[in-house]
């Protein structure tokens, strides 16, 4: 029965782990550019979240509009959604385009994202303080107990979301117009304007899914685990995207099966051994599948042409 | 005389800098910047050899400086100080002086070791994903030691200070900023030897291309091996002077934020530019110390500073050239070889 406990927590972690590696792997496949400032752009969006939600609700000294949570969770949603999209976009379009359109070395660019990373973190600490932030309560708590496994609605929705999110970014990419584009650029940045397709609008397009989906793993985390602190993207950032990795980064199922693993394998070492262990044997499982697959699960080589 | 006056100048500046610290004209602060100042020397440019000359994207040297700091660490404590799990010292304190450099290679081989971890790998792989093991590699590292509790855990380890105490017992001079002194001298001269010999001219050839470079027979894997082990190894050197700097060590002080700094050198001097990266050492340094009083605005100006860099000048400060190629005037006055 414990064993049952231990799954639906992985897919919990899971969940949350390929919702952030789905960003990070959109990104990569678009522009070949590792966004290293994701991780912080779900930090930002679990901000954003909290403020909101705090502005519906009242709460932390102020006195709010005093609508129903139910209300105020149907509100905070999208709007946390698309402030976190304004967000990414906001880098895309200062740091990252002029960057492009100067035509620098990929390596800079990854740079400039890792030090935009940066900025908000430590930005957000300087700005908000270090206190905690507690979030608050949004969703009435329901648990469903079958035996001894017991299920919280939150936990039923963090894994479902998760499932949404990726069917749907699957049927973008691969079903519609905008998908081929983006796929089209991938392949070939330089025919892609030639073909009349607008290259910036893609990839801003490209920037809301991918910053949309961290800010709905912002509000998911920040509704399970509702204490906000300025460096909580920093590490499950770098976790989700040596997830990305690991399933083949550049390819939507590799990004979800990569976070499911990576949850699994936290949550199987945490029910065996003490759980200071963990980071230890999940990221030597995942460098032991990188040695064995250097591209990925799913990632396929690049064959260099001469 | 040119073919002398640099390597003449570089030992009469080690020896005034020491001598101004032993009459105490420059106070213990100062000096403890110098230190950190050569220790970032040793970072950025042995990081150079890997991000720079061979254009891999290695993001995981506080790893490897986290492995040299730990093993030096516990060489000395082992020999020179009590502690509760090693026992009594097995050595007496005069021996303090010969044994501290046979400690601090210690910390370097077995970091050099460490870099097998990724260097096995980069036979196989490039770029991203080879970034990405090298994160992995940092993160194994430093959540192994977390997990050590005989040397300290999370806690930290300490008690190297009695080395340093048994060294000045023996002559009392500031001995610390003598090893970091020579320490960064040693390696940037032996990086420098290295790039410029027929066999690490094959580094810049692997970045250039990997291909061309097997074609015009340069051993690749076997120069990936090498660029990889010295780098780390001189991280873990580094990290030994680092511990014994400050006489404790803790396992998240070389996490990703501190490889992120020695990044932040290499990029600010300039990829595959020895003195680039030994400038930027310096500039990065005392950049920290001035931006003190910012508090945690330090963190976001300095993040913003190279985000300017890198969109107005993103070969950083040297680009790929030396200051001998920059002011072909200094060559009357000094020569390498």
């Amino acid at each position: 029965m414990e064993f049952f406990q231990h799954v639906l927590n992985a897919l919990q972690f899971g969940s949350f782990y390929a919702l952030i590696a789905l960003g990070y792997t959109l990104v990569y496949g678009v522009l070949r550019l590792i966004n290293f400032a994701h991780g912080d752009i779900f930090m930002v969006g679990a901000y954003i979240a909290y403020f909101v939600a705090v502005l519906l609700l009242g709460g932390e000294g102020m006195s709010g509009l005093g609508v129903s949570p139910g209300v105020a969770l149907a509100i905070t949603v999208p709007a946390t959604m698309i402030l976190t999209s304004l967000v990414g976009v906001t880098l895309e379009r200062t740091m990252y385009r002029p960057l492009r359109r100067k035509g620098a070395d990929r390596l800079y660019v990854v740079i400039t994202a890792l030090m935009a990373g940066l900025m908000l973190e430590n930005g957000n600490l300087a700005l908000l303080g270090a206190s905690r932030k507690s979030f608050p309560e949004l969703l009435h708590k329901v648990i469903w107990t079958f035996g001894n496994v017991s299920v919280t609605n939150l936990k039923v929705i963090v894994v479902v979301a998760a499932i949404v999110v990726f069917v749907l970014l699957e049927f973008i990419v691969s079903k519609t117009k905008i998908g081929m584009a983006m796929r089209g650029i991938s392949y070939d940045k330089f025919a892609i304007p030639l073909m009349g397709i607008p290259l910036d609008t893609i990839i801003v397009f490209t920037f809301i899914l991918g910053s949309s989906m961290a800010g709905l793993a912002g509000i998911l985390y920040a509704m399970s685990y509702p204490i906000l602190e300025p460096y909580m993207g920093a590490l499950i950032g770098w976790k989700a995207f040596i997830a990305a990795v690991v399933g083949g980064i550049g390819d939507i199922r590799g990004a979800i099966v990569g976070g499911f693993l990576l949850g699994f394998i936290e949550i199987g070492v945490v029910a065996v051994f003490p759980s200071t262990l963990r980071d230890l044997f999940a990221f030597s499982v995942l460098l032991g599948i990188l040695w064995l697959k250097p591209t990925g699960l799913f990632g396929v080589a690049q064959t260099t042409k001469i | 005389m040119q073919k002398h006056t640099f390597t003449i100048s570089l030992f009469a500046g080690i020896f005034v800098l020491t001598a101004l610290a032993q009459f105490g004209v420059i106070n213990q602060y100062l000096q403890s910047v110098i230190m950190l100042m050569g220790v970032n020397i040793i970072l950025s440019t042995s990081l150079n050899l890997v991000n720079g000359y061979m254009g891999e994207f290695s993001c995981g040297h506080g790893g490897f400086m986290c492995v040299g700091a730990y093993v030096s660490s516990v060489v000395t404590v082992l020999l020179f100080s009590k502690n509760h799990i090693l026992g009594a010292p097995l050595l007496p304190p005069s021996l303090a002086l010969f044994a501290f450099p046979l400690a601090l290679f210690a910390g370097a081989a077995v970091a050099a070791v460490a870099g097998l971890v990724v260097a096995i790998p980069s036979f196989k792989t490039r770029g991203d994903y080879l970034a990405i093991i090298t994160l992995a590699a940092n993160y194994i590292v430093i959540s192994a030691i977390d997990n050590m509790e005989i040397i300290g855990g999370p806690r930290g380890f300490m008690g190297m200070n009695a080395t340093v105490h048994g060294m000045e017992g023996l002559l009392d001079i500031p001995w610390m900023l003598l090893w970091v002194l020579f320490g960064t001298v040693f390696t940037v001269w032996l990086l420098r030897r290295f790039v410029t010999s027929t066999l690490g001219k094959g580094v810049p050839a692997i970045a250039q291309d990997e291909i061309a470079a097997e074609i015009m027979s340069v051993d690749t894997n076997r120069m990936k091996l090498i660029a990889f082990m010295l780098s780390s190894g001189l991280a873990g050197l580094a990290g030994g002077l680092f511990a014994h700097i400050l006489g404790y060590v803790n396992p998240h002080s070389f996490d990703i934020m501190k490889s992120t700094e020695v990044m932040v050198m290499v990029y600010l001097g300039g990829m595959g530019s020895l003195s680039g990266a030994t400038l930027s050492a310096v500039l990065f340094t005392v950049l920290l110390e001035v931006l003190r009083p910012l508090e945690i605005w330090k963190w976001v100006v300095i993040p913003l500073l190279l985000i300017l860099l890198m969109q107005f000048r993103p070969e950083g400060i040297m680009g790929n050239k030396e200051l001998s190629d920059l002011f072909p005037k200094l060559k009357k006055y000094y020569s390498f070889k």
